[in-house]
């Protein structure tokens, strides 16, 4: 690399000249923290390596802030000490003091503070380009940079509106249930039209008049209420994807701006980030079988009109069972699969569940538990909560995994999922969950169905025929109750 | 560096994150998100720039303003992956019943 070449400082005035301490070493330490942000994600294929992936994460970040810190002239670093003592400081608090539950919260938190933080570095950026190295020899920013800039920030901006919103749903600040506007499409698509076109026009013009300056401004605005629009018609099911989709954003933003800055460092983590968003994204939409338009397009969980169920059956006879019956039928089979959903989460009935399974084992029955990619309201969210209540994750299983043993287990105990185990799935091409891979609960030899009560359907607003089969008994009551009842009998 | 060169980088490193991300094994697709959460706050090299700068106030403080976000999100969100991490445990106590994958 030759960094000689867009070092020429000289002409770029006084201000530029601090952040030139030309060092080749520098591009090799970016380098480097890029190279260890990937050892981070690479870590995470296995739980036996992820802890080191972790610390490599770690270092990389510490090398990228010390290098930025050791080779800039720094006018103001108790100011920026400070800084990051208070940034640290709440982050570590909010971090320790954090229920695993409210875990997609907190990532969607998390997303709006990288997508402002993207949104202020843009504005810096066009405040004091020397600082950046962006300025020309004619005293304007370069074109490219300019594109760079605007993209950043409209990204950032983006991420930041669309979390908070994301944040407001999982948090219950806000409802859950999608907010339709009339027109949305024709809004949206307009809005985005006009952020490119601006972005367009903002690096074609060439004087840094008053003219250009609005415009920078006007991208930045549309896209904070871009964000806002996308997000509020998405119900609360589809928010695994959004979350997943906000993630990407929040990679893409930080590109933008790694190429504004010429910073390897930032552009790897920009693309590894974004990448990772936009596979979890696609992961969550195959398993809803759902395309990620339809998802974005939103609407999702309102009352569905279509779909052939419906949620007017319930007068169809079923069975009540009780704690004693779920104690017994379990004690006495060979293999328990659990399939654990949101509801499960929120019950926080985790702790009691291993409990449950612990006592099980003692009685010579095999327990695995069972976890479709979308349960909860992130990716992974179950596996975290079980990790949490000491599950060992090698009794933890993948959809495919497991699926084909349904039929040679004894009881199938489902708790705070529906959809899941919908066989409509499978065979009602009306159903508007039809296609989406499921657990064929139906085939165990018994289920226990744990749900509040027998009105509400699942958030895809669709009528179970688990509730009716011969071989199900419906558990109503609060789930971590009802847990401890099951193992207040299986205790004695 | 010239804009190709970045390019290629970029371009290369989305390759690199498609595959390791497929490799990552879906009970960790939490911590996975925690984690490129507080790696994507790299961004702060870009906050810690402007904040340095002399010259512009406007600009040194949006910087400033910048760490403290990045900052709570660098510290907030490896601190949170380590927990998570921490907790994933193989089945080790009871040796009793062994065999099952």
């Amino acid at each position: 690399m030759a960094p000689a070449t867009v070092e020429s400082a000289v002409d770029y005035g006084a201000v530029a000249e601090a952040v030139h301490a030309v060092n080749p070493w520098v591009a090799v330490a970016y380098l480097v923290s890029g190279v260890l942000f990937i050892l981070a994600l690479r870590g995470l294929s296995s739980p036996s390596t992820s802890r080191q992936g972790n610390r490599f994460g770690m270092i990389g970040m510490l090398i990228a802030v010390v290098t930025t810190l050791v080779t800039h002239e720094i006018a103001s670093l108790p100011e920026i000490l400070v800084a990051v003592a208070i940034g640290g400081g709440i982050g570590f608090v909010i971090a320790r003091r954090i229920a695993m539950t409210a875990m997609p919260q907190l990532v969607a938190a998390f997303h709006s503070l990288v997508g402002l933080a993207a949104v202020l570095v843009a504005m810096a950026a066009f405040f004091n380009p020397g600082a950046f190295d962006i300025l020309g020899a004619d005293g304007n920013i370069f074109a490219v940079s300019r594109i760079e800039m605007a993209l950043g920030a409209a990204i950032g901006a983006i991420t930041f509106s669309g979390s908070v919103i994301a944040f407001a749903k999982l948090n219950g600040n806000m409802s859950g249930s999608p907010i339709m506007l009339p027109a949305r499409h024709v809004i949206n698509l307009g809005t985005l039209a006009a952020i490119i076109v601006l972005t367009g026009l903002f690096a074609a013009s060439d004087a840094a008049g008053p003219g250009e300056n609005s415009m920078f401004w006007i991208i930045v605005i549309l896209a904070f209420v871009i964000g806002f629009l996308l997000i509020i018609p998405i119900g609360g099911a589809d928010m695994p994807v959004v979350v997943s989709m906000l993630n990407s954003y929040s990679g893409w933003a930080a590109a933008a701006m790694g190429f504004t800055l010429h910073n390897t460092a930032m552009i790897i983590t920009g693309a590894l980030v974004g990448a990772s968003g936009a596979i979890l994204s696609y992961i969550m939409c195959r398993a809803m079988n759902r395309s990620f338009i339809s998802v974005i397009a939103g609407g999702f969980g309102a009352d569905s009109g279509g779909g052939g169920g419906g949620a007017a059956q319930t007068d169809r006879p079923w069975k009540r069972g009780s704690a004693e019956d779920a104690a017994f039928m379990m004690s006495q089979a060979e293999q328990v699969i659990i399939i654990p959903g949101y509801g499960m989460a929120v019950a926080q009935a985790q702790h009691v569940l291993r409990e449950m399974t612990d006592l099980l084992k003692e009685k010579g029955v095999t327990v695995k538990f069972a976890i479709h990619p979308v349960a909860g309201r992130m990716p992974g969210h179950m596996n975290v909560l079980l990790a949490e209540a000491n599950v060992p994750y090698d009794e933890v299983f993948e959809l495919e995994d497991i699926n084909g043993e349904f039929s040679q287990t004894d009881v199938a105990f489902v708790i705070g999922a529906n959809d899941v185990v919908n066989p409509a799935a499978r065979t009602d091409k009306s159903s508007p969950i039809y296609g989406m891979p499921v657990f064929d609960v139906d085939k165990a030899k018994t289920i226990f169905f744990i749900k509040r009560s027998m009105g509400g359907v699942g958030y895809a607003g669709v009528d179970n025929d688990v509730f009716y089969m011969d071989q199900t008994m419906m558990l109503l009551s609060d789930a971590k109750k009802m847990v401890e009842e099951i193992n207040k009998s299986l205790a004695d | 560096m010239d804009f190709i060169s970045i390019l290629s980088i970029f371009v290369l490193a989305c390759f690199v994150g498609y595959y390791v991300v497929w490799s990552v094994t879906p009970a960790l697709h939490t911590p996975l998100m925690a984690v490129t959460n507080a790696i994507s706050s790299v961004i702060i090299v870009g906050a810690l720039i402007a904040a340095a700068a002399a010259g512009v106030p406007a600009a040194k403080w949006l910087g400033l303003i910048g760490v403290v976000l990045a900052s709570v999100n660098i510290f907030g969100g490896f601190a949170v992956t380590e927990r998570m991490l921490a907790m994933y445990k193989k089945k080790e106590r009871p040796a009793k019943e062994g065999g099952k994958s």
